[in-house]
């Protein structure tokens, strides 16, 4: 059994890391394929990409797009959690529910709604379409963190401070923002990863301008690269790195 | 004005902002595609109507009727393949590993997840191509006599999508598993069952939620992904998702684009209500 577990575990891991550990390793490639035979180490891809210029607007395009986009996204799941949280309204049920609901449908029908829509009245594929699409994944998501992490420690003391005389928005800056705010980061974090990873919508509703996904689709087209490879594993490298960051800092501190 | 008309007002005004951007661009683009997808296709001009000619096409028109069976067919196969490769992997790490390595087995067991998902496909497709890594080894260890074709393949879109899910699901099996007091175990032990009918008789049947959940959201995210199909499985059959695009992009056939998108928000929904009811029975 022992050695069975440990096989079964060490199989996993291989099939679970297989593709990333060829995609690193084959973004060195001293050739024109990223495919075996490796024919030595070379950073000319690497110096291909940071030279790109359409690459690099399309990575300050995604950055732009998914800092503000997750920004709305919570702050409007801030609010609607901390009004929910405060008073029972008539028909609450049904509002958190309507909250909620773009989370079960997917990408792509969101995209093709908003899309329609936009064309109707106007609005033409650009970033800010991408952004709005991307406020509407995130905030089910943002909405859901932050209600569930109101309790009833924090509401008990969210009515304190009202009761005290402080303003609602001081009752939000001063006392809610600061009790929530490992939840706060969470749903930050996590709604940036989404929209700065997304494709399908940023695909339908850009079109001069494009996010880093789309613009790495349309590498894909021109078939296998090593320069593929090489934004692929620095995508990768960002995330492991903010990742690991997170879990050295808030997450440890959260889990105490 | 009484307080507590004035708490539900202050409450409602919080709420209001949401609600707005919710219903304005989610609600109301959704009913504008439930609205086209009775539309029709006349020339280059889209035709409002109210007649179900797009879903009569779908469900008569072999290569979209089949485009219904294939993903349901893919999705099925990924779900349960992801589940019973998750499971074994999340109980080792929760049960096997010891405590001090187990947040990094885990936190290594997900690694990929934080690439970009469309690098993630791409990087199958180098592994999976006719002079990828795995052919180069099979071929080089003597084990194939050439390269077989798994790239454009319906194979290569489900190993793909496994990859992914069985991350996905190793963190919601996980999860659920690490919440199990150990008592459990034990006590059936102390009653003498084996290992193996700890596992079957006690563990297992613990862990369903858990598992429900995984494999309702693998089922989810499994059945409306056009990315991975697209990458990896080539144009020789196609998914729901794939067929949407190509009625977008080839003649800007938004209704049948849209009867289409109708059609996957049911399966979803149905697969929704199975899945609800079946843990409403589990629960019982």
């Amino acid at each position: 059994m022992k050695y069975l577990s440990w096989a079964y575990l060490v199989a996993l891991f291989g099939f679970i890391l297989l593709p990333v550990v060829t995609l690193v390793i084959f973004s060195f490639q001293d050739g024109r394929l990223p495919v075996p035979p490796f024919k030595g180490v070379t950073f000319e891809w690497y110096a291909e990409i940071l030279t790109d210029r359409a690459m690099m607007e399309a990575l300050g395009n995604s950055l732009i797009v998914a800092l503000l986009s997750s920004l709305v996204a919570l702050t409007l799941g801030f609010l609607a959690a901390s009004g929910l949280a405060r008073v029972v309204l008539p028909g609450s049920v049904v509002m958190r529910g309507l909250l909620i609901a773009p989370m079960t449908v997917s990408y792509l029908i969101i995209a093709l709604g908003l899309l329609q829509m936009f064309n109707k009245v106007g609005i033409r594929p650009s970033l800010l379409a991408t952004g709005i699409g991307h406020v509407v994944i995130n905030l089910p998501l943002c909405f859901a963190i932050l209600y569930a992490a109101i309790g009833e420690h924090q509401k008990s003391a969210l009515k304190a401070a009202r009761d005290l005389g402080a303003r609602e928005w001081q009752v939000l800056w001063f006392v809610a923002a600061p009790m929530l705010t490992p939840a706060l980061a969470a749903a930050f974090f996590l709604a940036f990863t989404f929209s700065w990873d997304e494709f399908i919508i940023a695909f339908l509703l850009t079109r001069f301008d494009v996010t880093l996904p789309v613009e790495i689709w349309s590498m894909l087209r021109s078939g296998l690269s090593p320069a593929t490879n090489a934004v692929g594993s620095l995508v990768f490298l960002v995330s492991v790195i903010v990742v690991v960051a997170l879990e050295l800092t808030l997450f440890r501190k959260g889990s105490k | 004005m009484s307080i507590e008309k004035q708490e539900k007002r202050q409450g409602a005004t919080l709420v209001a902002p949401a609600l707005l951007w919710t219903l304005g661009f989610f609600v109301i683009p959704f009913a504008a595609m439930v609205m086209m997808s009775l539309a029709h296709l006349e020339g280059r001009e889209i035709v409002q109507g109210h007649d179900l000619g797009n879903y009569l096409r779908i469900f008569t028109d072999p290569s979209l009727r089949r485009g219904i069976f294939v993903s349901l067919e893919i999705t099925a196969v990924v779900t349960v393949i992801s589940v019973l490769l998750a499971w074994p992997l999340a109980w080792i790490i929760a049960t096997r590993v010891p405590a001090r390595w187990r947040r990094m087995a885990l936190l290594l067991a997900v690694l990929p997840f934080w690439t970009s998902y469309v690098v993630r496909s791409y990087s199958w497709a180098l592994v999976l191509g006719e002079k990828g890594v795995v052919m180069n080894a099979l071929v080089g260890l003597g084990l194939l006599a050439e390269p077989v074709q798994i790239m454009a393949t319906r194979s290569a879109t489900i190993i793909g999508f496994v990859h992914f899910f069985v991350m996905l699901l190793t963190l919601t099996i996980y999860s659920n598993l690490i919440q199990l007091s150990p008592n459990y175990a034990r006590a059936a032990e102390d009653l003498g069952a084996s290992k193996w009918q700890v596992i079957r008789l006690v563990i297992l049947p613990l862990t369903l939620p858990g598992v429900m959940t995984g494999a309702f959201l693998t089922f989810v995210l499994c059945i409306g992904d056009y990315i991975t199909p697209q990458i990896l499985g080539g144009n020789n059959e196609l998914t729901l998702p794939q067929l949407i695009m190509l009625q977008l992009g080839r003649r800007g056939d938004f209704p049948m684009a849209s009867a289409l998108s109708v059609v996957l928000m049911v399966i979803v929904t149905l697969a929704y209500a199975a899945c609800a009811r079946w843990l409403k029975m589990e629960r019982v």
